[in-house]
């Protein structure tokens, strides 16, 4: 540092640098590729500004703090259809239940085909299991519950009508099917994070005379926490996006339609809506016919994405330095 | 370069010299012995000035022990003594087997699923295969060749080798006086308390890359284990924490019984009470450390110490 001060450094004009390379000794092919990269690149930016500036403007002026307070309520003329609220609740209510089954399973299932994975056919057969999961669009995962979840035996997951027809819809059968949706993604940042400790790490603990089990939980676990939390959120956005099982699975109902019972277990058996239900139903694609009010919602959901994107971002970022910083020591 | 294949005429039984009577341990041949090392580490490097260990005991004995990773026998018929008050070193050439040996000693190798053994091995006077393999490897600890800290503070990495008790009741978070006490008393014996001072706080991996070796080597004491096993711990340092190292594991081992692992010759001379060289998998010659050097008993071991191969 003190020498830094003293030394002068060399004049600006007389510091050598390689010269930039030209393009115009490049052949005809590289330099079109080039120029499509260029495009293709700028014109992903241009794309993603439109959307995000596009729901900015038509979002901000239609959004009011009215909406945020207010039920939705049934009406065809804008003005008395109410606010978003019931969504919003919705939207928390599923994202919860699906992370309370996804995070705990998807966690156990990465640790178990990393550390275990015995006997191998087991694992082979969860591997390729997950990887199905990860794959299935989420309009069939919402098909195949609502035909299971409105079955006699899981007629504690939801409501059923006087004559004994179990309903099947939810949140928490749209909730579960939820953390189908996210545990392939809780799996993979885990098991990837997983893997990436040196093994060293391992044998340093029981070398120390621990368990693998006590490992796992007082030194592999604590030390991925980055990646099981990016894994997570990443889970979330999932779950906050998803459309399908929430329009086939919870109902239609833009309100919270208690199942009737004890009040939250009530409200966790009926049926209700999230902002993604909301946005179709309001849109003119659906019946609500309020788009000023489905441009706000949009734009919060928008919102809530993004802040969620950031949070991996900023996750992922931390757990990378941390393992440079670890890489550099001898 | 690995060394030429060339068999060595072996007749099963490796030249071990007599055992030291006890209490005499590595003052037998410590008489005019010049060693040139090229590390300015004189507390060390000066083996006449050091003390013999108080009391020299057998700890752990090593019984024509064989071990393969699947069809290849790396340790073949090796017995050993390895003994409270002294320093155990192996050497020999890579791919001899020291490792494999040594990582043996605290059933290590069973990590890998292709290891398979043939002889016995005994901790004072047990079986270590009748013992429970985590009691086996609180009761014998090992450094590695890199540092491998875990990403917590400096106190909860040696706290973690106390934290939990085999009998499963948990203390974490709340810090009895005696952890405290042991996590103290561990760096203070790794000789790293000074330099860490009182911030026990601080990330382990923020440490240098000497501090944190002597960080592990603490982790590995705070159990209080009757051996340590140290598989070339100074190969990633510097020569200024090497020394500092190595005037630690020459301390230790009135406490425990030390064997060590090292590719480097000098460092064998300067802390080794005892030396064991191997031969692809072969024990050549055992015996004290300057009898080993100086006066080796068999042609390979005066190539190897001479360094006409390895």
């Amino acid at each position: 540092m003190a020498s830094a001060q003293t030394l002068d450094r060399p004049a600006r004009n007389t510091i050598a640098r390689p010269p930039r390379e030209s393009h115009a000794s490049w052949p005809l092919a590289d330099r079109l590729c080039h120029a499509l990269c260029w495009a293709t690149g700028i014109g992903l930016c241009l794309v993603t500004a439109w959307i995000v500036l596009y729901m900015l403007v038509k979002g901000i002026s239609a959004l009011n703090l009215k909406l945020f307070v207010e039920s939705p309520a049934p009406s065809l003329r804008e003005r008395e259809s109410g606010g978003f609220l019931d969504p919003l609740i919705g939207t928390f209510i599923i994202t919860a239940i699906g992370m309370a089954f996804a995070a705990p399973a998807g966690v156990g299932i990465a640790t178990w085909l990393t550390e275990y994975a015995r006997p191998r056919w087991l694992a082979r057969a969860v591997e390729s299991g997950i990887e199905t999961l990860a794959g299935v669009p989420s309009i069939v995962l919402a098909l195949f519950g609502l035909l299971v979840f409105a079955r006699g035996f899981f007629s504690f997951l939801s409501g059923s009508t006087n004559g004994g027809a179990v309903s099947g819809k939810s949140f928490l059968a749209a909730g579960l099917l939820m953390s189908v949706l996210a545990l392939p993604l809780i799996v993979g940042t885990t098991r990837e994070a997983l893997t990436q400790l040196p093994s060293r790490m391992r044998e340093a603990s029981f070398a120390l005379g621990k368990t693998r089990a006590t490992t796992i939980r007082r030194v592999l676990l604590p030390s991925i926490r980055p990646g099981i939390a990016s894994g997570v959120v990443l889970g979330m956005g999932r779950i906050i996006g998803d459309t399908a099982i929430i329009v086939v699975v919870l109902g239609a109902s833009p309100k919270l339609q208690g199942a009737g019972g004890a009040p939250l277990l009530s409200t966790l058996r009926g049926s209700g809506s999230t902002l993604t239900s909301y946005v179709y139903g309001f849109s003119p694609a659906g019946e609500g016919n309020s788009p000023q009010k489905a441009y706000a919602a949009a734009f919060v959901l928008l919102m809530i994405v993004l802040a969620l994107n950031g949070v991996v971002t900023r996750l992922s970022r931390g757990r990378s330095l941390d393992t440079i910083e670890q890489g550099a020591k001898p | 370069m690995p060394p030429p294949i060339r068999r060595i005429v072996v007749d099963r039984h490796p030249h071990m010299a007599k055992p030291a009577p006890a209490g005499n341990g590595a003052g037998v041949a410590n008489g005019g012995v010049a060693i040139a090392t090229s590390l300015a580490a004189p507390s060390v490097a000066e083996r006449t000035a050091r003390a013999p260990a108080a009391s020299v005991r057998e700890r752990m004995h090593v019984e024509s022990l064989w071990l393969a990773y699947g069809e290849n026998w790396v340790v073949r018929d090796v017995t050993l003594p390895v003994r409270q008050g002294e320093v155990l070193a192996l050497i020999g050439a890579s791919g001899s087997g020291k490792t494999t040996l040594l990582r043996s000693l605290n059933r290590l190798t069973e990590i890998t699923d292709s290891a398979a053994r043939a002889g016995r091995i005994t901790l004072d006077g047990q079986d270590i295969h009748e013992l429970e393999v985590t009691e086996l490897r609180r009761r014998v600890s090992m450094v590695f060749q890199q540092p491998n800290p875990f990403p917590m503070s400096i106190f909860d990495n040696v706290g973690y080798a106390l934290a939990e008790r085999p009998d499963g009741r948990r203390r974490r978070r709340r810090r009895s006086a005696a952890i405290e006490h042991a996590v103290h008393d561990a760096l203070h014996r790794a000789g790293l308390h000074d330099e860490v001072g009182e911030d026990l706080e601080r990330s382990a991996l923020r440490l240098s890359g000497g501090q944190q070796q002597r960080l592990c080597i603490a982790r590995a004491l705070a159990a209080e284990p009757e051996v340590l096993l140290l598989d070339e711990p100074c190969s990633a340092l510097d020569p200024i924490s090497t020394a500092t190292i190595e005037e630690l594991i020459v301390g230790l081992r009135e406490r425990v019984a030390v064997v060590i692992v090292t590719h480097n010759l000098q460092q064998a001379q300067r802390v080794a009470d005892h030396v064991a060289f191997m031969h692809l998998g072969e024990l050549v010659e055992y015996g004290p450390a300057d009898q080993v050097f100086e006066r080796p008993a068999r042609q390979r071991t005066r190539d190897y110490v001479s360094g006409a191969f390895g």
